[in-house]
């Protein structure tokens, strides 16, 4: 190679009780470069990264920043060596402007007291302009978006010196203009000589983005190509250890009689705010119903009030004919929907119980798991070992400890529970969020299974091209309206206008 | 469904790290207990020594005082099988001084382990119940209430009305905090200390000058309550009923645990009461009332506590004195029971056994004065009280120097060469 990496990490092993999760990885970095870290969720990129930034001490390996030795386990070591970190959850206070989130902690003083704030405008406005990320520097932070805040934390990296940056899964919570937007500006950072690791787990990306892409799996550095060479058939099969249908196969729906019915629903959330506003829609025996749109657009609230779990304003809900609208969760539960939540860990598990006892959730009252409030734990487990068989749920057994699983097996769990007590409407909430390719292929393929064994089911999820991949209609959610509906064939940059409030028509021009 | 043809090979590592991560957690819920009530007991020595008396005769003694050595003092005695006129031969004699302070100490056990699990159960479901001491007032000034009235009534009836009455009213008192932080979200930490004060005054008031259950038998001068029917005493099975005998109540301590463990493990209530501790929005989720959760778990725990304070009139108190109520502290002690314990029937046991057996070992009638000023003692409890309060609030410390330790053995032992290639 004729260029010195500006970064090498030589051999690095990362051990946790029981688990290798870094098993002598070794990466360079060059000047200008986006490498980007590939890899399933629990591959072992996040622990990396986290040994690259010094949260970590590696048992084994050493890294070395323009050819000079790092010292391991010290964030302020790594900072002062030129690593800036943006990670997936910000790190932002939100009553403080932008330019002050970005001089935190070296701010520009006057008098070695009181903070300049001129200057640490001046120097955040000429940050930004010099790498093309427009963020206005006396913008509250809790008053801009996402995708800004998402700048500001970059910002912050670059205020620091740093010349390497580390971006943890960037995209997760951008609309696809905003991501494409961040593709320009890591394109203008690698222009004018940063370096940029970009970690992901969505191939698309990396393809669009990379020089060069590193694999990750169970911890082991599986491979590191060049773009030129790569596709998103190699990268899954390298990512997950076989071959992986990328596209979901489907029969056309054979849409039956309506078997969830909303007309005209309100719902007000906790705050007060009316965040569902008269909504109208059904959803047939046979089919897959998707709701798309931008987070915080109603789309949690409209669920909670579907399931029982948030009172509605008003308007009707039925499932089957019979009327839910005010029901309580358990009625909306014995009346035949199944619910996957979006929050797995939170929701849909009660994580320090065992499997089995989490499979009973909504029939532990009922024969024959109990009988006069006595709990029979033998039936509760022999049934349980029946469904994670069933469901190919491995990593424990009917006692294990929910927690003790990994993501996909979690959600693999809640989908055995909801689909065993054979719902007629199943509403599936992110069903795939945080899982890796292996998993969202197995949740894809049970939710059209279900689908064809005519069950209605309603699909919320931020992912575009979930729900494009698997809806036979598409419904998209802005400020608390539909404000479009979309046959199978739509495409994501058409769905992508409608989510921020653009009209059909626009998105057709 | 995954096709068989293409599933991996079960990965050898994966279950071993699963069973390591398990056992080390099972271990963990052993290991930091110990460690806990250790470093506290180390910290109490320090105490003793700064005091200017000898950490390990003081421990030695106060030891001596709980009367567990009567477990270690073999030899050949006899033993009165129950129910018959047999004597038969047994290791330990019971008759001894230690047999009798092990006797005072069950006899102090006995209401740690029921407050512990009024605690424990509250814990369970997400809740703090600081209300042991007030739910245990009421518990006791209700025994005494039908303990020294219906003077005529058949014995073991008299003291099973007493009992449920104990029980049922401690549920009830507790219920309030569970029933505001059901309907208005009252937090139950301040409505439970709230309740104690109550009770203690409440019950200052009844039973204090000119109040409405005091004696008249001493004129009106004494706060004290009239003594509880003979016929309402808790039979005496181990020692001398005039020199307070081990009373039968400890085996209704026993039965509780029993109970506490098979209503969470084996009930439908006590799936939801653990749904709902572990994951409220879960449980919710899954179709539980949480609200209605709240109120029933503190009803049951309050009706644990209730039980312990009638069990402590019937079996050994006979009467309650304002001064009794001002002074008790059972309830808080149950506090550092509980959380030393986990929340556990095993662990309540046993660190009820520990409290117990300190609150004897260090009370004035055990401890010699020439090796640690008996005034002092008490406090001793207290401290070691608290420090355990302190600890298991940090238990995430005590997990970090134990794990510390093991890392300092595979340090020195295995992996020298690591340490090696990290040197420059």
């Amino acid at each position: 190679m004729a260029e010195t990496p500006v970064l090498e990490l030589r051999g690095i092993t990362k051990r946790f009780p029981g688990v290798v999760a870094n098993d002598r990885v070794s990466l360079d970095l060059m000047p200008g470069e986006v490498h980007a870290l590939l890899g399933e969720n629990g591959a072992g990129k996040s622990t990396l990264m986290n040994v690259l930034y010094g949260l970590y001490h590696p048992d084994e390996g050493e890294i070395l920043v323009k050819g000079e030795k790092l010292s391991l386990g010290s964030p302020k070591d790594a900072i002062e060596h030129g690593i800036g970190m943006v990670h997936q959850h910000f790190m932002l206070i939100p009553v403080m402007t932008v330019a002050e989130n970005v001089v935190l902690a070296s701010e520009p003083t006057r008098g070695r007291v009181l903070l300049d704030y001129g200057e640490a405008a001046r120097r955040v406005r000429e940050l930004s302009e010099r790498f093309g990320l427009a963020v206005d520097p006396s913008a509250k932070i809790e008053s801009i978006g996402v995708g800004q805040q998402q700048r500001v934390e970059i910002l912050k990296a670059l205020y620091r010196g740093a010349d390497i940056l580390v971006l943890d899964e960037p995209t997760a919570v951008l609309t696809p203009q905003e991501a494409e937007e961040l593709f320009e500006v890591i394109r203008s950072l690698t222009g004018q000589g940063k370096s940029v690791i970009f970690i992901t787990h969505k191939l698309h990306e990396v393809l669009e983005v990379a020089d060069r892409i590193s694999v990750l799996r169970r911890g082991k550095l599986v491979e590191t190509i060049a773009r030129a060479g790569a596709t998103e058939e190699t990268l899954a099969r390298a990512m997950v250890g076989r071959e992986v249908l990328l596209r979901v196969d489907k029969k056309p729906a054979a849409p039956g009689e309506p078997l969830l019915v909303v007309e005209d629903l309100h719902v007000v959330d906790l705050r007060g705010l009316e965040v569902v506003r008269g909504v109208s829609f059904d959803v047939r025996a046979g089919e897959i119903v998707g709701i798309a749109g931008v987070d915080g657009n109603g789309q949690a609230e409209l669920i909670d009030a579907l399931t029982g779990l948030l009172r509605s304003t008003s308007g009707h809900v039925t499932v089957g004919g019979t009327d839910i609208t005010h029901a309580t969760a358990k009625r909306v539960l014995d009346v035949g929907m199944g619910h996957i939540p979006q929050d797995r860990q939170h929701r849909g598990l009660v994580l320090q119980f065992s499997l089995a006892e989490n499979l009973a959730l909504h029939d532990y009252d009922k024969k024959p798991d109990s009988n006069f409030g006595w709990l029979h734990p033998r039936v509760l487990i022999a049934r349980a070992r029946a469904l994670l068989r069933d469901f190919d749920v491995r990593g424990g057994g009917p006692m294990t400890r929910a927690s003790a699983l990994s993501g996909g097996n979690q959600q693999k769990v809640i989908l055995a529970r909801e689909i065993e007590r054979n719902p007629r409407v199943l509403v599936a909430a992110q069903p795939t969020r945080g899982l890796d390719v292996g998993a969202i292929e197995f949740v894809h393929r049970r939710l059209i299974e279900e689908r064809d064994e005519g069950r209605a089911i309603l699909l919320v999820s931020l992912e575009l091209d979930e729900v494009v991949s698997l809806s036979d209609r598409i419904l998209v959610m802005y400020e608390g309206r539909f404000v479009g509906e979309f046959g199978p064939d739509v495409t994501e940059q058409q769905l992508g206008v409608a989510m921020i409030g653009g009209t059909v028509k626009e998105a057709a021009a | 469904m995954i096709d068989p043809a293409d599933k991996e090979p079960p990965v050898d590592e994966a279950p071993s790290a699963i069973d390591r991560l398990a056992l080390s957690q099972r271990a963990g819920g052993v290991v930091t207990p110990i460690i806990t009530a250790l470093i506290a007991f180390m910290v109490g020595g320090l105490v003793v020594l700064a005091s200017g008396s000898n950490p390990f005769s003081t421990y030695k003694a106060i030891f001596n005082g709980t009367g567990l050595d009567w477990f270690f003092r073999f030899g050949h005695h006899h033993i009165d099988l129950p129910f018959t006129h047999q004597r038969v031969a047994f290791w330990w004699d019971t008759g001894s001084l230690a047999a009798s302070n092990l006797q005072q100490t069950l006899l102090l056990t006995t209401p740690l382990i029921l407050c512990g699990l009024a605690v424990a159960f509250a814990f369970r479901c997400g809740m703090f119940n600081i209300g042991g001491e007030g739910q245990y007032i009421v518990g006791s000034i209700m025994a005494v209430w039908i303990g020294s009235s219906f003077l005529k009534m058949n014995g073991p009836l008299h003291v099973i009305l007493a009992i449920v009455v104990a029980a049922v009213a401690g549920g009830l008192y507790a219920g309030v905090a569970g029933f505001l932080k059901a309907t208005v979200g009252a937090h139950e930490v301040i409505s439970t200390i709230m309740l104690n004060w109550i009770a203690i005054w409440v019950g200052s008031w009844l039973f204090g000058l000119g109040g409405p259950l005091q004696s008249h038998a001493n004129g009106a001068a004494v706060p004290v309550s009239n003594d509880i029917a003979p016929g309402a005493h808790l039979h005496v099975f181990w020692g001398d009923p005039i020199l307070q005998g081990l009373h039968i109540g400890l085996f209704v301590a026993l039965g509780a645990l029993i109970v506490y463990w098979v209503t969470l493990n084996r009930t439908t209530l006590g799936y939801q009461v653990r749904a709902v501790g572990f994951n409220p929005e879960a449980a919710r989720y899954g179709g539980i009332g949480v609200a209605r959760n709240y109120f029933r778990a503190m009803m049951i725990a309050g009706a644990f506590a209730g039980l312990a304070g009638a069990i402590d009139i019937l079996g050994w108190e006979f009467r309650l004195a304002v001064n009794d109520i001002q002074i008790s502290n059972i309830g808080f002690i149950a506090i550092a029971v509980a959380l030393l314990g986990r929340n556990t029937a095993v662990g309540v046991f046993f660190s009820a056994l520990l409290f117990g057996a300190l609150l004897n070992g260090t009370s004035t009638r055990n401890l010699d004065p020439t090796i640690f000023r008996p005034d002092l003692a008490s406090n001793l409890t207290l401290i070691i009280q608290g420090l355990v309060v302190l600890f298991v609030g940090a238990d995430v410390l005590v997990l970090w120097i134990w794990n510390q330790r093991r890392r300092l053995r595979i340090r020195g032992g295995a992996a020298p060469a690591a340490e090696a290639v990290e040197t420059p």
